[in-house]
């Protein structure tokens, strides 16, 4: 399997507090990568600097051989790593249908002066790209939504709507910072299935963090769990589980000093 | 209501700029309202309130309001779409109309002037705008929201300033009197004989023009260029993106919008429509001093938009006729009232509680022109319900006239459920 994203020790400090400390890991093509761990651990900071909106101090990531350490978070996102947000991020007052085209901005030639033309280049693109963004809403069953403004719509279908907004970018790689937080069970076994449908039938990678732990053991490929910033074990779903280091930092273990 | 509802199609169908039939209706007849208002009417004059339709000395208040919308279209962009709040846009204006001056404008021994045709210094006026405005837009960057408004805030008064600098002078005049701008002439060069001179009547094929007239229609079609463009913008790639920085700036440069990128575009496109508008504006007023630029200006623009609904094309035209026609249309009425009172007319008792025409009568608007204190004349009444529109827009309808629209649609689309 070749591996496309290589994070190599990476550091990330905010003055005193170390968020990331000395953290490596990589995923394969078309792998379920999750990373776990309590609040704090860094989970959101690793999205954070894998999108570039922080910059570690340390370390190197590798995208499909490549460093990215340092360019702006829209070329990397023009490099094919889209993400979701814990708390939603959405184009609040824009409708599902312009969110979704939104993410195909990246995926969209031509500038501003053909768009004030309209008519020819600017036209063709935008009915192109309508086309594919009715293939995602498709996918994820929200066409009676596709009109509404976003802000409108209930909990889980914005947070369906964002896991669109990022496919709708192409992506190689998806992050999904807690995808199913806050939901019911109904809703929980929806999102669950269309992570599997984006691994089976787009086969595209992701990495995904989440605090959902049944949901997490069934569907993760590899597990990466951190706690305070650092690595405490990497592995199978089973392995973790029975892993000390893991117990302990979620159930508090024995006082070592 | 006993057929199926009318249904999209296709997405062209969907993206037009009119793409209902009661919308297409409503853009015909305001076409036909446009081409006609320059031209007596027989039974339009006959109407109060609109008879001004066929009046040719309503004819300069119309053109200044398309000059007006030009502008009210790039602010809109901006601080609608983008959700830059600026304060500076009569800053922009201004670098307009100098350029435009300095370009197109007579030189003598006090003004600069190179004195070139108008295709060169009208779209000029907006070039130089634009390039002042992306010095700015690296601001936008930095500072957001009220500080940002602050800082465009601080461009008009150095503007102002910089009028009165003895260099500054030499771009804009005598600081009390001004300079004089260049006219609507086209001309192929400085001196050829003009293609179409605007200040003579003349004859159009079968029609019989005056100068305001042909005034009249060169600024209805730079309005149109400016709609058409700022509708195309809003509706593709670059509209969205701007919408998204206005949302969530983050998630907009995560999803692979440069927010520098499109600040710039932004203030570049807001600032050229600035430039446009304050080179016609200043060219239809003739000669006007650096004050002129002034945060009231600006702050004209920021009702506009709030009072028309912010962020959308249409809400920006509602909001432009409203707020420039609205003080004529009360002149309008005033005058009118006391034409009822002179005739004895069938409104004479309202027209007699309205207005007061004696020292002893009790009505609240004033007719005559210089009276301090209660009752208000008609400026001052037009004064007074401009800052309270605004405030009665923010508190009860902030989509604004758009807003009202959408909602007496939705009622007649439901109609007879009530959703």
């Amino acid at each position: 399997m070749t591996q496309i994203l290589n994070v190599n020790e990476i550091t990330l400090r905010f003055g005193g507090v170390t968020a990331i400390n000395n953290v490596s890991f990589h995923v394969n093509e078309g792998e379920l990568f999750s990373i776990i761990g309590p609040n704090g651990a860094g989970k959101t900071s690793i999205f954070n600097t894998l999108s570039q909106v922080y910059r570690p101090q340390e370390g190197d990531i590798v995208w499909k051989g490549k460093s990215i350490m340092g360019e702006r978070p829209d070329r990397v996102a023009e490099m094919g790593i889209a993400r979701t947000f814990q708390n939603i991020e959405l184009f609040a007052n824009m409708t599902v249908v312009d969110n979704l085209l939104t993410g195909r901005h990246v995926r969209m030639q031509g500038s501003w002066l053909t768009d004030a033309l309209w008519f020819g280049p600017a036209k063709k693109r935008e009915m192109e790209n309508r086309r594919k963004v009715e293939d995602i809403v498709d996918f994820l069953e929200i066409e009676q939504f596709r009109k509404h403004p976003v802000a409108m719509l209930p909990y889980g279908i914005q947070k369906r709507v964002e896991l669109g907004r990022a496919l709708s970018m192409d992506p190689e790689l998806l992050l999904l910072d807690e995808p199913v937080a806050g939901m019911n069970q109904e809703e929980t076994e929806d999102m669950a299935r269309f992570i599997l449908d984006i691994r089976r039938e787009l086969g595209i990678a992701m990495i995904l963090v989440e605090h959902d732990m049944g949901l997490v053991m069934d569907i993760a490929d590899r597990i990466m769990v951190l706690d305070f910033g650092q690595k405490i074990a990497e592995g199978l779903p089973e392995d973790v589980q029975k892993h000390p280091d893991v117990i302990a930092a979620y159930l508090g273990g024995e006082l070592t000093n | 209501m006993f057929r199926r509802p009318n249904l999209y199609t296709s997405y062209e169908a969907e993206n037009q700029i009119f793409p209902t039939w009661t919308q297409r209706g409503l853009a015909a007849l305001a076409i036909i309202i446009l081409l006609l208002m320059p031209f007596d009417v027989p039974v339009i004059s006959q109407i109060p309130i609109v008879r001004f339709l066929g009046d040719s000395n309503w004819l300069r208040p119309v053109a200044t309001m398309f000059i007006i919308l030009v502008g009210a279209l790039g602010f809109n962009l901006l601080a609608g779409v983008a959700g830059q709040v600026s304060l500076g846009h009569a800053f922009f204006m201004g670098a307009g109309a100098y350029t435009a001056a300095f370009l197109g404008g007579e030189g003598t021994d006090a003004v600069y002037g190179l004195g070139l045709p108008i295709w060169i210094w009208l779209p000029g006026a907006g070039v130089g705008a634009a390039l002042v405005g992306m010095i700015i837009a690296p601001v936008a960057v930095k500072l957001r929201g009220l500080y940002l408004a602050i800082v465009t805030l601080g461009l008009v008064f150095i503007g102002i300033h910089m009028g009165n600098t003895s260099w500054g002078k030499k771009f804009a005049g005598d600081p009390g009197l001004g300079r004089s701008f260049p006219t609507f002439d086209i001309r192929l060069w400085k001196e050829e004989e003009p293609l179409l001179l605007m200040d003579d009547d003349s004859k159009w094929l079968w029609f019989e023009v005056s100068d305001s007239q042909k005034t009249y229609f060169f600024t209805l079609v730079i309005a149109i260029i400016a709609l058409l463009v700022a509708k195309n913008l809003a509706r593709s790639k670059t509209g969205r993106a701007l919408q998204a920085i206005r949302d969530r700036d983050i998630a907009a440069e995560v999803m692979g919008v440069s927010e520098f990128r499109y600040k710039l575009i932004a203030f570049a496109v807001s600032s050229f429509f600035a430039g446009v508008s304050g080179a016609m504006f200043a060219s239809l007023a003739g000669k006007l001093p650096a004050i002129q630029w002034n945060l009231f200006l600006s702050v004209e623009f920021v009702a506009i938009i709030l009072i028309g609904g912010a962020g959308t094309v249409a809400g920006t035209v509602m909001g432009t006729v409203f707020v420039i026609l609205l003080p004529l249309m009360i002149e309008e009425l005033t005058i009118w009232l006391s034409e009822q009172i002179d005739q004895g007319g069938l409104f004479s008792p309202v027209a007699n509680f309205l207005l007061t025409e004696g020292p002893d009568d009790f009505g609240p608007i004033s007719i005559a022109t210089q009276t301090p204190g209660w009752p208000l004349n008609v400026f001052d009444w037009n004064i007074a319900l401009y800052g309270l529109l605004i405030i009665v827009f923010l508190i009860f309808e902030p989509l604004g006239l758009y807003g009202i629209w959408i909602s007496i649609r939705n009622y007649w689309k439901g109609w007879p459920f009530s959703y």
